[in-house]
């Protein structure tokens, strides 16, 4: 529904269309069961980046202080993008992997459920 | 002489006295924003003012008011009182109260100037004019009291610009934001009735009653001295709804949805005051969910039975802000956990004690979900690896808060709560199904939003390292991060003549940030 105006159309500015991050885009992920961790981090990333650097090197600079973080085997990781399951081509780009600008990638780490399991 | 008129008489003639009919415009030109929301006012002189305050008495009342506050705040200052305190720890609820809550004080007062020009009534306007000086009043007594600790601790130094630019400020900002920039009915709506009448409980009576139960005379005083006029902005919002429902009928859809989208924005908010109130007081008064409970289930509970006459049903999600009563302070408080190295007050992990009472005040919950999430928290700063989040959190598009809420209605509480939406071909996040609703209604308005976190990537806060965004803050290095090892720590037990604590050395911040 419109917005009631005075006059005209209401104005409307894109703050966060992709053409202002310098190149990069916004990727947002979180790790289910894991609390602690209070919210899914935003990233602003290249989307070229191979997929793999996403485990490698943008994940630990965040979570690598919890506990489960070392015991994680990206093998067995359950991935979500966008609410939908999928499995990631860790050599593949960002974008070939289908993941875009303000994309959300949710990951479950079945055997890992958080401090003393409890989703901490 | 002539004879003295009665109250009632002089009302009149100073209020619908000062009314006339424009000649050299007409009318709809000269309250050009009072018809484009869709609002039909039939009969302006059925506005009822419950109060009848003239100018002249509103100066004398308020007058007698300050007077005895100031003097309180005088003695207070020459007294030291700020030595009194339970504990310095409990500054921080001030802090927040300073950059959090006085800035809407002064919104408020700018947004009801502008109702008061912009409302055809008489009677409308002279209570607008009177409650945009009474919240100009406040913001200016919040910071004369607070002035005082301004003195001693930190994070008070610069609350309004904080509050333009800072992370955690962008929740009430935009909330207020989003009420100014709508038309004058759905401002009075959600700031007198949906966050005023419903909730300015939840909003005063913790930061008061913790005043009170932790030895803050002077805020409790200026608590005092605003209530009588907080009292009359409840009335006055109560007022308004009738009013505008007596008016047509077509109104209530309108009110109805204005009523359904600010109860929850304002809900969103007041979860900064949860965390305040169940983790900063060193004595707890009550509990958030108490105070929920009371507040809200019991009042408002009420007063939706008494307007059900109008057709006025309680608000939309309700339900589920009554269910995250057990959660909202615990889940806000992680949050502060994970960012408090970029905040402008500090918190700690709760004491043992603490603990215990939120074990009592939180059964189902506290021991389940929140205690070990402390105990773990514990064990990593034990090993010298306090958890900081080194990075930033995802916002929700329309309350501003990371979105760390969970699906507790839906029986999954450590599951986050994750809601998106389309718009000209953009996702837009947001955390929960009531601010995915306002965000779908109005969603030209919300692609708006300042996301600080967003700002921040962009380039646009000062630079790209969290020094540099604290500087562009106005924040000192000794503003944030951890209450134990803080330099208000420090000076608290220089002040009280004990020893430093042992903990005076340990990290506040992490070591990247410095």
């Amino acid at each position: 529904m419109a917005v009631n105006c005075i006059q005209g159309d209401y104005p409307s500015i894109n703050m966060d269309s992709v053409d202002r991050f310098h190149g990069n885009q916004l990727v947002y992920v979180g790790w289910d069961n894991h609390t602690s961790i209070s919210t899914a981090n935003a990233y602003p990333l290249p989307p070229d980046m191979p997929f793999g650097a996403l485990t490698e090197a943008v994940l630990p600079s965040v979570l690598a202080p919890h506990p489960d973080f070392a015991l994680i085997d990206w093998g067995k990781v359950q991935w979500l993008l966008d609410g939908q399951t999928f499995t990631p081509d860790m050599s593949k780009s960002l974008r070939e992997n289908g993941v875009g600008h303000k994309s959300l990638i949710r990951f479950k780490t079945p055997e890992l459920t958080g401090y003393k399991g409890t989703g901490n | 002489m002539a004879k003295k008129l009665n109250m009632r008489k002089r009302y009149e003639l100073l209020t619908r006295g000062l009314g006339w009919e424009p000649t050299y415009q007409p009318k709809e030109k000269v309250f050009a924003q009072e018809a484009y929301e869709g609002i039909k006012i039939t009969d302006w002189s059925k506005w009822e003012d419950p109060f009848r305050l003239t100018a002249d008495a509103y100066w004398k009342y308020q007058a007698e008011k300050d007077k005895k506050l100031y003097a309180v705040m005088d003695s207070f200052a020459q007294n030291n009182a700020h030595l009194n305190l339970a504990d310095a720890s409990y500054v921080n609820a001030l802090k927040l109260f300073i950059q959090g809550v006085s800035p809407l004080e002064y919104a408020a007062h700018r947004n009801f100037a502008r109702l008061a020009r912009q409302f055809s009534g008489e009677g409308a306007q002279i209570a607008c004019q009177m409650q945009s000086i009474d919240e100009l009043r406040h913001a200016q007594t919040q910071i004369h009291t607070i002035s005082h600790y301004n003195k001693h601790f930190h994070g008070m130094h610069d609350p309004f610009h904080m509050f333009d630019r800072v992370w955690y400020l962008s929740v009430p900002k935009s909330y207020f934001d989003d009420a100014s920039a709508a038309g004058p009915f759905e401002f009075i709506t959600s700031v007198s009735f949906s966050f005023e009448y419903l909730l300015t409980n939840l909003l005063f009576v913790p930061f008061m009653s913790g005043a009170a139960y932790n030895g803050d005379m002077a805020t409790v005083t200026f608590g005092f001295s605003a209530q009588s006029d907080e009292s009359r902005h409840m009335t006055l919002g109560l007022e308004i709804i009738k009013f505008l429902l007596e008016q047509h009928e077509d109104n209530l859809p309108i009110v109805q949805g204005w009523i359904d989208k600010h109860f929850w924005r304002a809900y969103r908010l007041l979860g900064l005051v949860a965390m305040m109130q169940d983790y900063f007081l060193p004595e707890s008064p009550m509990s958030w969910k108490e105070g929920w409970q009371i507040y809200f289930v019991e009042n408002a509970g009420a007063l939706f039975n008494d307007l059900a006459r109008y057709g006025l049903r309680m608000p939309k999600y309700h339900e589920i802000a009554t269910a995250e009563a057990d959660h909202i302070s615990h889940q806000v408080f992680g949050i502060f956990y994970n960012y408090i190295h970029a905040a402008a007050f500090n918190l700690g992990l709760p004491s043992e004690a603490k603990m215990n009472w939120l074990s009592e005040k939180y059964p189902d919950t506290f021991d389940k979900y929140y205690r070990p999430r402390m105990e773990m928290w514990a064990e990593m700063a034990k090993e010298g690896k306090r958890f900081f989040n080194m990075g930033l959190p995802q916002l929700c598009q329309v309350c501003q808060i990371p979105m760390g809420f969970t699906e507790i209605a839906k029986g999954e509480p450590m599951q986050v709560a994750y809601r998106v939406s389309e718009f000209r071909g953009d996702k837009f996040h947001t955390c929960s199904d009531g601010c995915k609703d306002i965000f779908d209604h109005e969603p030209e308005k919300y692609v708006n939003a300042w996301l600080p976190v967003h700002q921040i990537f962009q380039g646009n806060c000062g630079g790209a390292t969290v020094p540099d965004v604290l500087a562009w803050y106005h924040f000192h290095p000794e503003d944030g991060g951890d209450y134990a090892g803080s330099a208000d720590e420090a000076r608290w037990k220089a002040m009280k003549g004990t020893a430093a604590s042992s903990t005076a050395a340990a990290k506040t911040a992490p070591a990247d940030a410095a």
